[in-house]
């Protein structure tokens, strides 16, 4: 069997809401392909569906950047040996048993349940960011005074994270995930966030008792300070970046599909639906994740070596017709979206997911009541999108409205 | 059917009570599942199976 090969991972997206043409011209021909890194490494690019779950699923597969071969110099540069590691309490990056004792300390923070009790609270922050958005008149950009600030005040208030001192990692977190970043860039704002939690830390060790999951974190005296400082440092990134990316992007989405628009409006109880399937006609992951064997692990009909790496391309699989048959192509909001994998799979999958649920369902449903007229402001080619970054979306969206 | 839970697999994701809440709970400490119903009733079969299909650490089992 002629193996299909790729030199380099194909990018560029000739449509904002779909994955690369030449990426979803690979899942045609071959669910598993073969795929060049950039140290000379042929390893393997996954773009069905079934076959990302399999390997997410796997507990022959590692997520620790030092297994990994590096995916491309046009992102990062190279990147020295010794700085890969993962660091303690970077629960994301490591395997169990240390990934299963740190997730464990969070997983009872982030059930169902205690995130349907934090919806009128939630509510309240959608409706009072609406109105500072209302009261700027008549236009406005949707990410900086909406989509972003949603998420990132109500991660910030979960954490007991001072909001006023986002300017402490909202930058930095932006140029950690730029593709144009050289990895010592991305270091040295990681460094930067690191310190301020660090700091954040020691405050909340010597006045003990906050109603904060740090302190609940800290009070349970299982994570070293260095544990829990990256531990906050993942859950602030990951609570506001991937959130704030959705409501921009999904926001986008919407006003270029009015008839979908209008379901919503006219049906709002399909919203946690609309959810799914934003999330699955999206994803808004670039590319990725990455995954190393570690043993030899057959998928299906592919023989995968220890030490091989795999990057799945996550939009493309939520594209995979033999999941979501019909056309996955289009985007229906009345379409069962569940079994997507935009939240990933296996163990690492998102911890957050249950809250960044909710703050879509509240945030897309009031947005579009409050300003059921809200358009876009600019031509919808001129949208700037982050083609640049780990996690797409738009940078920002100028929209406006009358009423 | 019979339903079956694995809590050392179970890595809290929530989408078994997201799915059916009248099947299975989250422990309050660790996030892990609880099972409330180990024979669902013909009515909540089909959630039952979509829980354990979309558990991303295949802690549900159906026999």
């Amino acid at each position: 069997m002629t193996e299909l090969i790729s030199d380099e991972l194909p990018t560029t997206r000739q449509n904002p809401f779909d994955p690369p043409a030449e990426i979803t011209g690979i899942r045609e021909q071959a669910r598993i392909s073969r795929l060049k890194f950039a140290d000379g490494h042929l390893g393997w690019l996954v773009t069905g569906h079934h076959q990302v779950r399999e390997i997410l699923g796997s507990p022959k597969f590692t997520n620790n950047p030092e297994k990994h071969h590096l995916l491309d110099k046009r992102f990062q540069g190279d990147v020295p040996e010794d700085k890969r590691k993962a660091e303690p309490g970077m629960f994301l990056s490591q395997d169990p048993p240390d990934h299963t004792r740190l997730r464990k300390m969070l997983q009872g923070q982030f059930t169902v349940r205690r995130m349907n009790q934090l919806s009128e609270w939630i509510a309240t922050i959608v409706d009072d960011q609406l109105a500072h958005m209302r009261s700027l008149g008549n236009r406005a950009d949707l990410v900086k005074e909406f989509a972003l600030p949603v998420p990132s005040l109500v991660i910030c208030a979960l954490l007991g994270v001072d909001y006023d001192e986002r300017h402490r990692f909202q930058e930095d977190t932006a140029k950690m995930l730029s593709l144009d970043s050289t990895f010592k860039e991305a270091m040295d704002a990681m460094a930067r966030i690191q310190d301020f939690m660090r700091e954040l830390i020691a405050r909340k060790k010597a006045n003990p008792g906050g109603d904060d999951m740090i302190s609940d974190l800290l009070a349970t005296g299982e994570p070293t300070d260095e544990e829990a400082s990256n531990m906050a440092l993942l859950l602030l990134l990951a609570g506001h970046e991937t959130t704030a990316n959705m409501l921009g992007i999904g926001t986008f989405t919407l006003l270029q599909h009015p008839d979908q628009l209008k379901i919503l409006k006219d049906e709002p109880e399909v919203i946690d639906n609309a959810v799914e399937e934003l999330m699955r006609y999206l994803s808004i992951i670039h590319f990725g994740p990455v995954r190393t064997a570690t043993e030899d692990v057959e998928i299906d009909g592919h023989l995968i070596k220890a030490g091989d790496t795999v990057l799945m391309h996550v939009p493309t699989a939520n594209r995979d017709p033999e999941k979501f048959p019909g056309n996955p192509e289009e985007l229906d909001l009345r379409r069962p979206a569940s079994g997507h994998v935009a939240f990933g799979h296996g163990i690492h999958q998102c911890l957050g997911q249950q809250l960044a649920r909710i703050e879509m369902r509240i945030g897309f449903t009031k947005l579009f009541q409050d300003f059921p007229d809200l358009r876009l402001d600019i031509a919808p080619e001129e949208v700037p999108l982050r083609t640049d970054m780990g996690i797409y979306g738009v940078h920002s969206l100028p929209v406006a409205w009358s009423s | 059917m019979r339903i079956s839970v694995d809590q050392s697999k179970c890595c809290g994701s929530g989408m078994c009570v997201l799915t059916d809440p009248d099947l299975f709970d989250q422990n309050e400490d660790d996030g892990t599942v609880v099972l409330l119903v180990e024979h669902p009733d013909a009515t909540h079969e089909a959630t039952a199976k979509e829980a354990a299909g979309l558990c991303p650490a295949s802690a549900i089992t159906i026999s």
